[in-house]
């Protein structure tokens, strides 16, 4: 209880330094909160997200959700956000099978499948996106032929500069009553997975390879039943066929829309490839013997022996492969795709709400990222338990 | 005496050989093998072709030096060559004190120096003069280099000017009269796109330091401080960033102080990347063993003493490879600047196709740049991949 | 990791409240009514406000002093618009907007090229002038009540009188004169971040017609994308569809403006809000250059009017009277614009004549036209 020696006490040294920081820090933001406040002022500006509730009176060109020049601008940057999430998640479920089939194709033995992986890898990490993004965008989709000339492909699917036209299923009156024997044969996976781990652990040894068939058999005959129980058919085909200016029925992936899927896709998918081919390296050869001589055929080394030792290396750099598709997808703004940042631009643009918007877009991003990580860690934390 | 037959060997050796064992070892390797011929036929056919016959590579000549330098002053044109000059200088000086460590980095300089001046010879552009003069300072360099007493630091204290330098001799001061101000909203091009990456590169290294270490304090303030930084930054996109520095940053300075749009980019690629650099630098950190901070402080050296002597040498060396690669990132990145309207070499492109007599030329200018970009990458690569083995560091 | 992901999770609902906060208390309560108050109260505070703050002329004058003390003008322009705001291959800038730019400068300091251009995206460029990064803003804007009121610009003289217009294919459109209907179902491609955006949305859903449009951040990759197809029409300011049709597009002739006037787009240069000294000084160069045209006086011949007995003409080239003096600038201040630049129908000449864009509304008053130059008295 010396209280002399008080300035060496490591614990009220340290709690000193902290509240210097803190005061240093509190001081900073301060200062730059009367800039803000000065700044505002001269120009008889205020700040306040009153003009959320105002009528945007611009159009969107693509959204998922309805939207008119009416609605508000806090719908138009829904919209936004909306695109941008779709875009992320379709691409990442893309660009994981460009990944994971580029980064085996550069380990394959064949020498001109394994250099043009290389190739497709070197050309692509070492150029930046937005510049690739522009090349698909004017170069090559703009320069597909007109509605009138379209590439006709089976399907049929028609290339066109005006976007790409498939087939597709559209909702009928049953759609309803059907969606329910789906979101049950999707939940019936996961049951088949504790099915699996529970026999597994009875009898000690792992299912046989061909069973996992279940995971894909058992959901479809559920879907396909609850499709035949129905009067009508849930979902109808629709075709694209060329009426008036433009084709009309099935599924139009815009020029924008294909070109920044395309541009992100091969993108990332440079990156992950390397990540795979890392992660498959990791795991050393004397594995494979190993688990070969225990008399394991290759399907079961792989699924039980090398995937779950690769997936271990590979899941982390993945995941922040899949945070930078989706951070990258604001590229758009270059093709004119409307996401979610060049929405929050026009916003900004026509309100002239600078720090509001940019606080809305940075927050938007960043729970994206989170949410991405979050769920990524539990896998994570999954895979890992595999492996003991 | 039976004689037995024996049977000529499978060729193990020569180009068919080879074939057989590379692309037809298997049926459906044969079967990969035509596929991928047949794709990279149908690739490379009609681009060959259109390279040859449609493409209007004219475009490329009649804007190069806008592509280059944009609309910094023509007539002020010889301080680029003399930043060039001094870093094939550097480079030769480098490489006769250092030999190996930057023999990658000399030859790619040489291969280029030597690749442009041909070039442009055979194009007839004047400036094939100055490529060689550039390669001639970073032989005569070398040659000083290999006898020069203090060798490394002096080399180091260059290099370590080098950058003040650029970028005196690129702004220019009012103060020399041999060398007028240039305006930054005049820099542009390749020139932009560089000067963006080596200040984004450089100067966020001490701040990405300072997070690193803050990170691995034990005040939980400083630590979550830093973590909140590092994770808020990693978290949104490098254009969001960008743009607000461009529209936001102004508002938060006081009201008489307002910075070049180039300058407000340079504090926003600052800010982004330091977050980067800190994650960088704390990887190294990790690397330390243990007992090096116990052997500091066995030595009597205090905490900070043995961070800064001790742990952060060990640990930027081991972050190297790292460092290396963020800038290939950043150079890359630098493109979105474009998005915020800078001239830079995307953006020049842009306005180069805005141009009426190169109507329709997307594919030409998007193409230059993507070389340029890749050319560059590719270079840069393989020098600093000669570094790293100089150094013996990106192998555990 | 999951540390870390709790404690940036705090970290982001600490900010979110932050948020809430500062977005709480400017507005009165919130809901749609309460913020349409909001905006009136605030055009009403601003006027109420100027005599306040602007009696003292040292406040007022502040801009002009730092131009004048800083030796150029910093300018805020278009980049790839030919025509009005360009930079070609030598990188030198052209067009109507910049020579205006140039008229300030030989203005202040006798010398067209004390300029310093700041190529300025659609987005930033009211930012730019908001925050004092550009003295003045000479990039084809709009003169809207919104920018006027609520971005806190002062916007000067219309130099432009234009009306947004949209283009379409021939194939499309057969007849000029038959308004949007022919376009229903079209694809339109638009520049984000213009009053052009905003008035098709309200003329389409007008005229009860469908269309969809693709919005780009950038003027040229519009008017490229439209003519690699991507859509079948394309709307902006009519002067723009005429200069950037010429030069971007690969066949003109192709393509048919309709006669529709979709909106009215007054262009002018933009200053901050709250420095009349400033202000003024923009606009009366402006106005110069507009008197001079109507005088006759050209570059060529403005040296002879220097003798001239007409006290109006003496007066403007401040042969006579203090006019230049009163806005705190040289007396002969249009004498050096004239003579370094040029009148208004020089630079409309020089820069739009190439497009064969007739002056129509932008003729003088004296030829049925809506330029007008208050007196120089």
């Amino acid at each position: 209880m010396n209280i002399k020696a008080f300035w060496r006490d490591l614990r009220f040294l340290q709690i000193l330094a902290q509240a210097i920081f803190a005061i240093i820090f509190a001081l900073f933001a301060l200062y730059l909160y009367s800039n803000v406040v000065a700044n505002l002022a001269k120009q008889g500006l205020t700040v306040g997200y009153g003009f959320m509730d105002n009528p945007a009176s611009f159009d969107i060109g693509e959204s998922y959700i309805p939207f008119e020049a009416s609605d508000t601008y806090q719908r138009a940057l829904l919209v936004g956000l909306v695109n941008t999430l779709v875009i992320s998640v379709v691409g990442i479920f893309l660009t994981t099978v460009v990944g994971v089939v580029a980064g085996v194709a550069r380990l394959s033995s064949n020498w001109l499948v394994n250099k043009l992986a290389a190739a497709y890898v070197g050309v692509i990490r070492n150029t930046p996106l937005i510049i690739q993004l522009m090349f698909w965008y004017f170069g090559v989709i703009l320069q597909l032929p007109s509605v009138k000339k379209a590439i006709a492909l089976p399907g049929p699917a028609y290339l066109t500069n005006r976007g790409i036209y498939m087939p597709w299923g559209e909702a009928t009156s049953t759609f309803a009553a059907w969606r329910i024997y789906v979101i049950i044969a999707l939940f019936s996976i996961v049951l088949i997975a504790f099915l699996f781990r529970a026999l597994e652990r009875r009898s000690s040894l792992p299912t046989p390879l061909w069973w996992n068939l279940a995971y894909l058999l058992v959901p479809a005959l559920m879907i396909w039943l609850g499709a035949a129980l129905q009067p009508e058919s849930p979902l109808k085909q629709t075709i694209p066929t060329l009426t008036g200016l433009n084709f009309k029925g099935g599924l139009r992936l815009t020029p924008e829309f294909a070109a920044l899927l395309f541009g992100l896709v091969l993108y990332t998918g440079a990156f992950i490839a390397e990540i795979v081919r890392a992660g498959i390296q990791s795991v050393s050869k004397g594995q494979t013997e190993a688990a070969r001589s225990l008399g394991l055929t290759t399907g079961q080394t792989l699924r039980l022996i090398i995937l779950p030792q690769a997936l271990r290396v590979i899941i982390p750099p993945l995941t922040s492969q899949y945070l930078n598709l989706a951070k990258n997808s604001s590229l758009a703004i270059a093709i004119g795709y409307p996401d979610l940042f060049s929405i929050a631009g026009t916003v900004f643009n026509q309100t002239g709400a600078a720090i509001e918007i940019i606080m809305v877009m940075m927050l938007s991003y960043l729970s994206m990222s989170l949410i991405t990580s979050i769920l990524m860690n539990i896998y994570n934390n999954r895979v890992k338990l595999v492996e003991r | 005496m039976t004689t037995v037959e024996i049977k000529p060997p499978i060729l193990v050796v020569g180009p068919l050989a080879w074939l057989r064992k590379n692309l037809f070892s298997t049926w459906y390797n044969a079967l990969f093998t035509f596929v991928a011929l047949w794709a990279l036929y149908s690739f490379l056919q009609p681009a060959l072709l259109w390279s040859q016959t449609e493409a209007r590579w004219g475009v490329i000549e009649a804007n190069l030096t806008l592509f280059m330098i944009g609309q910094y002053p023509r007539e002020q044109l010889w301080r680029v060559w003399l930043v060039i000059y001094l870093l094939a200088g550097l480079i030769g000086l480098s490489w006769g004190v250092w030999k190996d460590a930057a023999r990658g980095f000399a030859v790619i300089g040489l291969g280029a120096g030597a690749a442009f001046a041909l070039l442009c010879f055979f194009f007839g552009w004047e400036s094939w003069s100055h490529w060689l003069i550039a390669c001639t300072t970073l032989l005569i360099l070398y040659l000083v280099g290999r006898y020069l007493p203090y060798a490394s630091f002096l080399t180091t204290v260059c290099w370590i000017l080098y950058f003040p330098g650029v970028f005196l001799l690129i702004a220019g001061s009012a103060r020399i009269a041999s060398l007028p101000p240039v305006e930054m909203g005049a820099w542009g091009g390749l020139l932009l796109t560089l000067l963006l990456t080596i200040v984004g590169n450089f100067g966020s290294l001490p701040l990405g330091v300072l997070l690193a270490l803050g990170r691995r304090s034990k005040l939980p303030i400083v630590k979550y401080f830093c973590i909140g930084y590092i994770e808020i930054i990693r978290g949104v996109p490098l254009v969001t960033i960008l743009y607000m520095a461009d529209i936001l940053l102004p508002l938060f300075l006081p009201v008489d102080v307002r910075p070049d749009r180039v300058l407000r980019a340079m504090m926003g690629f600052i800010l982004f990347e330091a977050a980067y650099q800190a994650e960088n630098v704390r990887g190294g950190l990790q690397s330390i063993n243990r007992g090096q901070y116990e052997a500091a402080q066995a030595l009597g050296l205090s905490g900070t003493l043995s961070t800064v002597l001790i742990i952060l040498p060990q640990a930027l060396r081991a972050v190297v490879p790292a460092l290396f690669n963020s800038f290939i990132s950043l150079f890359k990145d630098t493109s979105l600047v474009a998005i915020i309207g800078l001239f830079d070499v995307l953006r020049i492109g842009r306005s180069v196709l805005a141009q009426s007599e190169w109507l329709g030329t997307h594919r030409e200018v998007f193409l230059f740049a993507f070389f340029i970009y890749w050319g560059f990458n590719l270079a840069f690569t393989y020098g600093s991949r000669r570094v790293e083995e100089a150094l013996g560091v990106g192998k555990r | 990791m999951n540390r870390k992901l709790f404690a940036l999770f705090s970290l982001l609902v600490i900010v979110s409240v932050a948020l809430a906060a500062c977005g709480a208390p400017p507005p009165s309560g919130g809901g749609a009514p309460v913020t349409v108050k909001e905006t009136v109260i605030v055009t009403v505070e601003v006027p109420g406000e100027a005599p306040t703050a602007a009696p003292p002329p040292a406040a007022g004058g502040e801009r002009l002093k730092t131009v004048l003390d800083r030796g150029k003008v910093i300018c805020g322009v278009h980049g790839s618009f030919q025509g009005f705001g360009f930079v070609d291959s030598a990188g030198a800038w052209s067009g109507f907007d910049v020579e205006f730019c140039r008229a300030w400068a030989a203005a202040l300091f006798n010398d067209a090229n004390a300029v310093e251009f700041r190529g300025l995206s659609a987005q930033a460029r009211f930012t730019a002038v908001q925050t004092g990064e550009v003295d003045v803003l000479s990039r084809n804007s709009t003169w809207t009540w919104t920018r006027d009121a609520e971005l806190g610009l002062t916007f000067g003289p219309v130099t432009f009188y234009d009306g947004q217009a949209i283009m379409a294919k021939k194939e499309i459109v057969t007849d000029a004169a038959g308004g949007l209907k022919a376009l229903e179902g079209a694809q339109v491609c638009v520049q984000s971040g213009t009053t052009t955006e905003l008035n098709l949305a309200d003329q389409f859903r007008a005229a009860g017609v469908s269309y969809e449009p693709v919005v780009f951040e950038d003027q040229t990759a519009a008017f490229q994308a439209y003519d690699e197809g991507r859509c079948d029409a394309i709307t902006s300011d009519r002067s723009q569809l005429a200069t950037q049709g010429q030069a971007v597009l690969k066949n003109f002739a192709d393509h048919v403006i309709l006669d529709v006037v979709m909106s009215k787009e007054p262009l002018g240069p933009a200053v901050a809000q709250g420095d009349d000294k400033w202000a003024d000084a923009v606009h009366w160069v402006v106005y110069g250059m507009i008197q001079a045209e109507e005088l006759g006086i050209t570059s060529a011949n403005v040296d002879s009017f220097l003798t001239s007995e007409d006290p109006v003409v003496r007066r403007l080239l401040g042969v006579e009277g203090e006019l230049g003096a009163k806005l705190g600038l040289s007396n002969d201040f249009i004498y050096r614009v004239i003579k370094l630049v040029g009148n208004y129908g020089e630079v409309y000449e020089r820069n739009l004549g190439p497009f064969n864009l007739a002056r129509g509304q932008n003729d003088l008053w004296t030829n049925g036209g809506l330029m007008y130059a208050p007196p120089f008295r």
